[in-house]
Parts: structure tokens; sequence; C-alpha cells
């Protein structure tokens, strides 16, 4: 029983398969690797739980329920979010704004309370400040955090788009190659981040990562694709030492 | 010029403005373009005077039942077009406002296209006013608030704004409902005003005009739309001394801003006292150091 089951998970794109009768649990508390050569699905997948695809057949359960084919923002509300492997930012958003929108979700207040600056109003919006230049502080984007989120070098518009997916207090948190486009000493930084935040937040992790060292380094369970169909499953040793993902992936060292 | 023109070019403008201030949620800060506002402002003005006519309302509760009318209207329309991708929602508002005139062109009720005379003269500058001050601090105080800046995030980016568990749909749904019953309140204020309505008061030309006025001004700014509706608004009514000269000139001074500040007049910053203060300091901060660099000079 994971926290996550994907049973039997297919996409179909007209002729082409891109997820083909995936099944894959991850337990509740870890940190998950999805690896596969380029095209190999493994985005799709992450599309089909946050429900952005449509699922072509199979079932998503997500902490007990039924997740398939619902509207991304309920998947969201049930405590699922992710990154993009193309950044997605409110660009033209401050750091700071980019955090406190994600905020909303701690607050209730109503479009009454906030034309009639309420107490209900004030009280939750101070909560919601204070939350995000905590979430900006932890993530080390404090100095920058009235820049325009377009303005930021790429390693920490990264950064900023994991601080906003937080922001939602998510269950799951899915990170789309997390570390492209990072130097090394950047990339080590992060797998430090994604260690500490996961502690910190009671998080379960699933990532999708081309940086072999980050993902072994990591990862409890990996899941392997290739073709849309999985290729193999277990630890960093059981996956680096299975023949077919060395000849699909892996390459010969 | 007697200050009463003056007044009256002003009520004018703050009945234009109410409606921009509308558009300017719907366009300026949730991204969506419309070129129907003037069937909302029509369906407004015309509940408004059925209120104050033949129900023999007040002026302001009569005021609320046409901004509700166009609100509720709004909301049908929403419920159909809100879902499907992006410009078509655009394409729909235009049908609509030409829908809105052609019916009403039709509806002999209302005297059809020749229009309904003898509506009281209800409004003047300072009910336009009031209202103006009440919509402007409803419109910041929304933005200013989680709810505006989800608005701002569809604006920005609808994919993320799910992702972070924004109903896309209800906001878009909030910002058309608040943009057409401001706009359906400034219908109501202008039957009242001009002391008759006529369907082609609410053509696609008062459409177009009304979605100018907010790219002028500077989409995503309260203040650039108020400065916005002030000038285009009063512009052609200065010009008029001009008379055959005044589109040429209305006509350059839009493709001006245009091409000198693309983001409109404001574009995305705001007019406050905060703001002021900070530019205040910065003009002054400038010219100390010029002064002390022309001072090192020597
Ligand atoms: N919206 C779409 N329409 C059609 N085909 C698609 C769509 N999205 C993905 N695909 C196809 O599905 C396959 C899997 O794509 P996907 O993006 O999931 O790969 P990936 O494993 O994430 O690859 P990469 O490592 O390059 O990011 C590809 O062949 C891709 O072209
Ligand atoms: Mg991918």
């Amino acid at each position: 029983m994971g926290i996550l089951e994907l049973h039997g998970l297919t996409k179909t794109f007209g002729g082409l398969t891109a997820v083909g009768d995936v099944n894959f649990n991850v337990e509740k508390d870890s940190i998950s690797g999805l690896i596969g050569p380029n095209g190999a699905g493994k985005t799709t997948i992450f599309n089909l739980i946050t429900g952005v695809y449509k699922v072509t057949s199979g079932k998503i359960i997500f902490d007990g329920k039924d997740i398939t084919n619902k509207e991304p923002y309920l998947i969201a509300e049930s405590g699922i979010t992710r990154t993009f492997q193309n950044i997605r930012l409110f660009k033209k958003l401050t750091v700071y704004e980019n955090v406190l929108t994600a905020c909303h979700y701690n607050a209730n207040y109503s479009i009454f309370d906030s034309v009639l600056r309420l107490p209900k109003f004030r009280k939750q919006e101070k909560k919601l400040t204070e939350q995000a230049a905590e979430l900006i502080e932890i993530m080390g984007l404090e100095s920058r955090k009235d820049l325009i989120a377009n303005n930021l070098p790429y390693g920490l518009q990264r950064r900023l788009e994991i601080a906003r997916a937080l922001a939602l207090m998510p269950k799951l948190l899915l990170l789309d190659e997390p570390a492209a486009g990072m130097n090394p000493d950047e990339t080590e930084q992060l797998m430090k981040l994604i260690s500490e935040i996961r502690k910190r937040f009671n998080l379960t992790i699933l990532i999708i990562e081309h940086h072999m060292d980050l993902i072994m380094g990591i990862c409890e369970n990996i899941m392997v694709l290739n073709f849309g169909c999985k290729l193999a499953e277990g630890t960093p040793t059981d996956v680096q030492n299975d023949k077919s993902v060395i000849e699909a992936y892996l390459g010969v060292e | 010029m007697g200050n009463e023109y003056i007044l009256g070019i002003f009520t004018l403008a703050g009945i234009n403005l109410m409606t921009v201030l509308g558009l300017s949620l719907l366009t300026g800060f949730t991204g969506l373009f419309s070129f129907g506002h003037a069937g909302f402002m029509a369906i407004g003005g015309y509940a408004t005077a059925l209120m104050t006519l033949n129900f023999h309302w007040p002026f302001i509760p009569s005021l609320m039942v046409g901004g509700l009318a166009a609100a509720l209207v709004s909301a049908v329309l929403g419920k159909v077009t809100l879902k499907l991708k992006g410009d078509y929602f655009c394409i729909a508002t235009l049908g609509f406002g030409e829908a809105v005139r052609l019916i009403l062109d039709n509806v002999q009720t209302f005297g059809g296209a020749r229009g309904w005379p003898g509506i009281p003269h209800y409004t003047n500058f300072w009910n336009v006013l009031g209202i103006n001050i009440v919509a402007i601090i409803i419109l910041a105080n929304l933005i200013h608030s989680r709810h505006g800046r989800n608005m701002i995030a569809v604006r920005e980016e609808e994919l993320a704004s799910q992702i972070v568990g924004i109903n896309v749909f209800k906001y878009k749904m909030i910002s058309l409902v608040i943009s057409a019953a401001y706009a359906g309140i400034a219908g109501g204020m202008m039957g009242h005003y001009m002391t008759f309505l006529q369907p082609k008061m609410f053509s696609l030309v008062k459409s177009t005009e009304l979605t100018i006025i907010v790219i002028f001004g500077g989409l995503g700014s309260i203040s650039g739309s108020v400065l916005g509706a002030l000038v285009l608004t009063s512009l052609p009514e200065i010009l008029r001394a001009f008379s055959s000269w005044r589109l040429v000139f209305y006509g350059l001074a839009v493709i001006f801003i245009m091409i000198s500040r693309p983001e409109g007049l404001m574009g995305g910053y705001e007019l406050t006292p905060s703001s002021m203060k900070r530019l205040y300091r910065n003009i002054v901060s400038k010219r100390s150091k010029a002064v002390h660099s022309a001072g090192g000079d020597k």
C-alpha cells in the first residue's frame, strides 16, 4: 500500500503509446525516482498524475482515494503538486508574489472579507505573508525576494518553483528534472535541499532526473521506463546492476 | 467653457470609467479580452430604467438591479464560454454584444431601434464620483487579496495556477461577473444622464473603445485605467473645437502611447501615496547626485 499507486496506467496520443500499462507504488515518506531515456514517457506520467492529461486507461490512487481524471486544481487540493521540466513560474511577478500566491490555500477568507477588509482577512493575510517569507528563507531566496521571477538565474528559478510548490503544504511532491541545467556544485546543493525539505515538511517525493548521481544518491526506490513501459524497479543497486537497464539506458561503463 | 460643461465631461468620463474599472479587472488582471461589454452596459441601462420608470424605485437601488441583471447574464455567458480555450471567449463576447443590441433593436416594449425617451435625469457629477470611488476601493481591496492574486496568477500562467490549486474557471467567472456588474451600473448611470436609451449607443464600437481605454491606461493598473478613461473621454470633447480634426488627434494620441509605451500609460504600476513618495525620493536623490558630481568636477 503506497501513498500513490498507479494501476495499469496507459496513455496514448493517436497511435503512439506514450505510457503503456504501468504499475507502480510510491511508499509514504520515501524519495522515489523515475528514470529512462528521452521520450520514455516520464513527464507524461506526471501529467497524468496531476490531471493535466486525461488517462486513456488505468487508475491512479492517492492516499486511498481514486483521483483518476480529476481536475488539476482538485488534485492539488488533495495534496499533490509538482514542478515542470520547462519551468512555469508566474514570470512577471516577484519571487515573493510567486510564493505568496501559492500560499492561498492556507486561508479561507471570502471575497466579501477582502472587499470590506474584515478582521478575518487581516488575520489570515498576515499568516500568509509570514508563511511566504518563511518559505523564501528556507529556500535561500531571501536576498532576491523582490526580483521579478523571470530575471532570476536558471538554477534559482528551479528553486523558486519548488518553493512555490511547498507553499501548498503537499503530501506528495513531483519534481520533473529539478537539476536540469545545473552544474555539479548546484546539483549537490539541490540534493541536500531535497533531503532537507523532505524531513522538514514530511513529504513523499517522486523525482524524474537524468543526473544519475542525484538519483542514485537520494532515492530509495527507482522505476525505469523505456518506450512507455516499465523496464525495471528496485533499489539503486538493483537498478544499476539490471542487465536490461544497462542496455537500454545506463550504458556499459 | 462653463463649469457645467466641464462637470459634464467629467460625468461622462466617470460613466465610462465605471465600465473600464470592471474591464480592467477582467482584462488587466485576469487576462481575458472582451469585445462585448457595451452589451452588459445595455442590459444594465435598460434594467435600471425599467426600475425607475415602471416600478418607481429610487435611483441607487435601481442601479444595483441594473448591475445584478448584467451580472446574471454574464454568469450564463461565462458558464458556456469560459471553459473554451483562450480566444473563443473573446469571439463569444463580440457575438454576445451584437446580439444584445439586435434584440433591443427589435423589442418594441423599450422603443426598439428608435430608443426609449423620458428617462429621469438622476445622474450627476457627484453621484458618479461617489459610485466610482466605492468601485475603486472595492477593486483595489479585491486585487490585494488572495482572490486578486489568484486572478493575476491565471493571467500569468494558467497551467501553473491549476497546479497550485487555483480553480481557474471559478476565478475567470468571478472576474467576468464583477466586470459585468460594473458595466451594468455604468449603463444605468448613462441612461439616467442622457435621459434616453438607444440600442446603437451600445455598439461594437463602444465595446472596442472601452477595451482600448484599458489597454491605453496600461494592463494591470487601476490608476492607469482611471487616467485612461479621463484622458480618452475628455480628449474628443475638448478637441470638439477642432471638429473634423478631432478624430485624427485622438488616433494620434492613442498611437503615440502605444508606440512610446507599449505596456500602456501606467503598465502594471499604480499611483499610490507610497509610490509617489518613492518617485519623489528617486528624483530628489538623482538631483542631489547630479549636484554632487557637478561639484566634483570643479
Ligand atoms: N501532448 C502530446 N501530444 C502528443 N504526443 C505527446 C504529447 N506529450 C508527450 N507526447 C509524446 O509522448 C512520448 C513521451 O513523452 P514524455 O515527455 O513523457 O517523455 P519524457 O520521458 O519526459 O522525455 P524527456 O526525458 O525528454 O523529458 C514522446 O514520444 C512524446 O513525443
Ligand atoms: Mg520529460
